[in-house]
């Protein structure tokens, strides 16, 4: 019973501010509402016995990639009206499209539990194995390649980032290291002779 | 009783409302973005839901790689829009168009 309830509670939470994130007027308002829907989220893969996952998805969405999508609304000084024009042409259509495609995943889930590859499949209660040991059991003996490549993934789309959103600037004073090495003390200073009662210029010392 | 089909069921929503939100919101980059992660939340929950149903750990390591490619997914979808934000100073999608060859 307290199972159902739960249930219910995070799935009604998380598609009503999932619908919440892609009808907002304000964009900051939809990234709180991505939250919102990914916190939801994760308490049904609780549900589902994943704790690892949920805490992963609190931890990767939650902690980093909704926060840079605030940061990224925050930062741009965009006209966000003028981005909604056109939502009410399109609005028909999209309705249309999403209430086919809704009807067809239901009927094809539905028809996979009841009938198909998963029939009689039931929720099993957990073994002496937790959660996190299962998953680390796995991911570092059959998928360590598919992990590697998951690192892979990571290092490129960084090095991605940093290049596209990098910006040189050729007029300003940088900091040249192998000048600062290769430098000479016969080169940082001169002793020159100075006259008295004229000081000495800048071209008396080259 | 809570079955599989309940949270498939969910899935299919949060899928759809994430291709819902990537038609209304033609212009808005940001919003098709986040309707994308919408999406790839929505394939981590049939991935735990079968995985979980089926007893079988293997949905939930794929569901790892598909959370590893959504967070780089964003990363790199984000240094884009600030890049076409530099260059156009607006971020509407379909001046897009411009970028020529």
């Amino acid at each position: 019973m307290i199972q159902a309830i739960a249930f219910y509670l995070l799935a009604t939470v998380s598609v009503v501010s999932a619908l919440l994130v892609v009808t907002a007027k304000n964009p900051v308002h939809s990234v709180l509402w991505l939250i919102t829907t990914f916190f939801s989220a994760a308490g049904l893969f609780v549900m589902l016995g994943a704790e690892f996952l949920a805490m992963l998805l609190v931890v990767v969405y939650v902690g980093a990639v909704a926060v840079l999508f605030l940061f990224v609304v925050m930062m741009l000084d965009v006209d966000f009206v003028q981005l909604r024009e056109g939502y009410a042409k399109y609005f028909p259509l999209a309705a249309i499209v999403g209430l086919i495609l809704l009807a067809e995943m239901i009927v094809v889930a539905v028809a996979a539990a009841q009938g198909g590859a998963a029939r009689g499949a039931e929720l099993i209660p957990a073994t002496d194995v937790s959660n996190v040991e299962a998953i680390g059991r796995v991911l570092y003996t059959e998928y360590v390649y598919i992990f590697q490549a998951a690192g892979l993934v990571l290092l490129v789309a960084m090095i991605g980032a940093i290049v596209l959103t990098l910006r040189y600037k050729p007029n300003i004073k940088r900091q040249d290291i192998g000048r600062q090495v290769n430098r000479r003390q016969s080169d940082a200073y001169a002793n020159v002779q100075a006259e008295s009662g004229k000081g000495v210029t800048l071209e008396d010392l080259k | 009783m809570i079955g599989l089909p309940h949270y498939l069921a969910v899935a299919a929503i949060l899928f759809t409302i994430g291709v819902f939100g990537i038609f209304v919101n033609r212009k808005n980059i940001i919003i098709i973005l986040m309707s994308i992660e919408l999406i790839l939340l929505s394939v981590n929950i049939n991935f735990v839901a079968f995985s979980a149903y089926l007893n079988d750990i293997s949905g939930q390591i794929m569901a790892m790689f598909i959370l590893t490619v959504a967070a780089a997914e964003a990363a790199i979808g984000l240094a884009i829009l600030v890049t076409f934000f530099r260059n156009r100073g607006n971020i509407a999608v379909d001046d897009a168009s411009m970028m020529k060859g």
